[in-house]
């Protein structure tokens, strides 16, 4: 074997080895890698997590309340399948809305309301402009009209 | 030139290499200009605002190519890494170094427009989430390869360490790309290489693609000036080196220069080629 293909070789097999080393890696923190779980994983937990973490999903349709006379704010975060009732005090993100992806962060109390120090807007992947939204929405979803921009 | 006689081994000659990069860069940076004023254009006046973020969405004409740069010159800097520990071709050392800074600058500008983003749309400037991570790994993966390169008196040595760590880096770059499908990230899913089409009207596409053609072109243009800056100071004492810094580098002297470095190797092209 020439000392090249040696060297090919050593190159290949630690590309690999660390390429499973990786991977093994990822998979034992799988539980730390994501940022946020959903309401259903919250509902799913036997016993409620007394430390920080974060909630993700949407914002439930009709669940905004906002206090009257301060920056209070409660609403619901759901997956569509659970949800979790969330409070919060202070400036939301601009893109905070009803049925608009949320990620909150803070901790749950023992009766199962969730307290946010931290409120932060998730937005999706989609990009278009405001009428080919609406003629989407129109169509219930129907990808075609977005060419027409 | 006929089919089998593409002469890749040619280029591994910094003569050559040198007069190649000579002829295409002039071209290069023109091109590059074009894309980036006519994507510049499309993106800020023919694409319509987003129905969700309004203007703040425009950042990704900047942001997204930047971040695709990043983690393509990675791999290229990991693949000429491989090829020089493997077959020790002095060229791929010198692409690989002089790819390092400008994926060091892409990858701080997408961080840095991600943040300008991410003040606006989400609420923060930065969060631990596992793609913002991820990319901020890739910084110091090429900040890392250009202090281990410079770290060592020996050249040789130092390049042969940093492309070890080229290649050790390069797992990351498939985890800054699948890192939106394998977990929940603050950061939103792919928008243009998906398997269903792109999620995005026609005339952002456009905009998007001109403007990474402008960054593709722009960062060729200036790797292949770096990595000729760097082929004469390696070779500052030759024949070849000193003529071309002067700017008058003939046929004669390169292809002399060619046939010294492939060795006892013949000329591969004698001849015929212009």
């Amino acid at each position: 074997m020439k000392k090249r293909h040696q060297r090919l070789f050593l190159v290949l097999g630690t590309l690999a080895g660390v390429s499973v080393a990786t991977a093994l890696v990822l998979n034992a923190f799988r539980d730390n890698m994501t940022f946020f779980i959903t309401p259903s994983e919250v509902q799913a937990k036997s016993e409620v997590p007394d430390r920080h973490f974060r909630i993700g999903g949407l914002v439930e349709e009709g669940s905004v309340e906002r206090a009257d006379d301060s920056t209070k704010v409660s609403f619901r975060v759901t997956d569509t399948e659970s949800s979790v009732p969330v409070t919060f005090e202070g400036i939301l993100p601009d893109l905070f809305s009803e049925g608009e992806g949320v990620v909150v962060e803070g901790e749950i109390s023992p009766e199962g309301v969730f307290q946010a120090d931290n409120v932060m807007a998730r937005h999706d992947a989609d990009y278009m402009p405001t009428a080919a939204k609406e003629a989407i929405e129109q169509a219930e979803g129907s990808a075609e009209a977005i060419g027409d921009y | 030139m006929t089919g089998r006689s593409i002469p890749w081994l040619k280029f591994t000659a910094p003569a050559n290499f040198y007069t190649l990069a000579q002829r295409l860069v002039p071209w290069l940076w023109p091109a590059a200009a074009l894309c980036a004023v006519a994507g510049l254009y499309m993106g800020f006046f023919v694409a319509p605002p987003d129905h969700q973020q309004g203007d703040a969405y425009r950042i990704l004409f900047i942001h997204v190519p930047t971040a695709w740069m990043g983690m393509l010159l990675y791999l290229l800097l990991a693949a000429y890494g491989a090829i020089f520990l493997v077959w020790r071709i002095k060229m791929a050392d010198i692409m690989a170094r002089a790819i390092a800074p400008t994926g060091a600058l892409m990858t701080f500008l997408s961080l840095w427009t991600g943040a300008l983003w991410g003040a606006p749309t989400w609420g923060t400037f930065w969060v631990w989430d596992a793609r913002l991570t991820s990319t901020l790994i890739l910084l110091f993966l090429f900040l890392g390869y250009m202090a281990l390169h410079a770290a060592s008196d020996d050249r040789e040595k130092g390049g042969r360490a940093a492309s070890l760590l080229a290649i050790i880096g390069a797992v990351n770059v498939p985890i800054i790309y699948f890192s939106v499908e394998w977990w929940y990230n603050l950061h939103q899913g792919v928008s243009v290489m998906r398997s269903d089409g792109p999620s995005m009207a026609d005339s952002m596409l456009a905009a998007l693609l001109l403007m990474i053609a402008a960054f593709w072109i722009y960062a060729g243009a200036i790797v292949l000036r770096r990595a000729q800056a760097e082929a004469l100071s390696r070779e500052a004492r030759t024949e070849w080196a000193q003529a071309a810094a002067a700017g008058r580098l003939t046929r004669e002297q390169r292809e002399r220069a060619a046939v010294g470095i492939e060795g006892n190797r013949p000329p591969l092209e004698s001849g015929g080629q212009t």
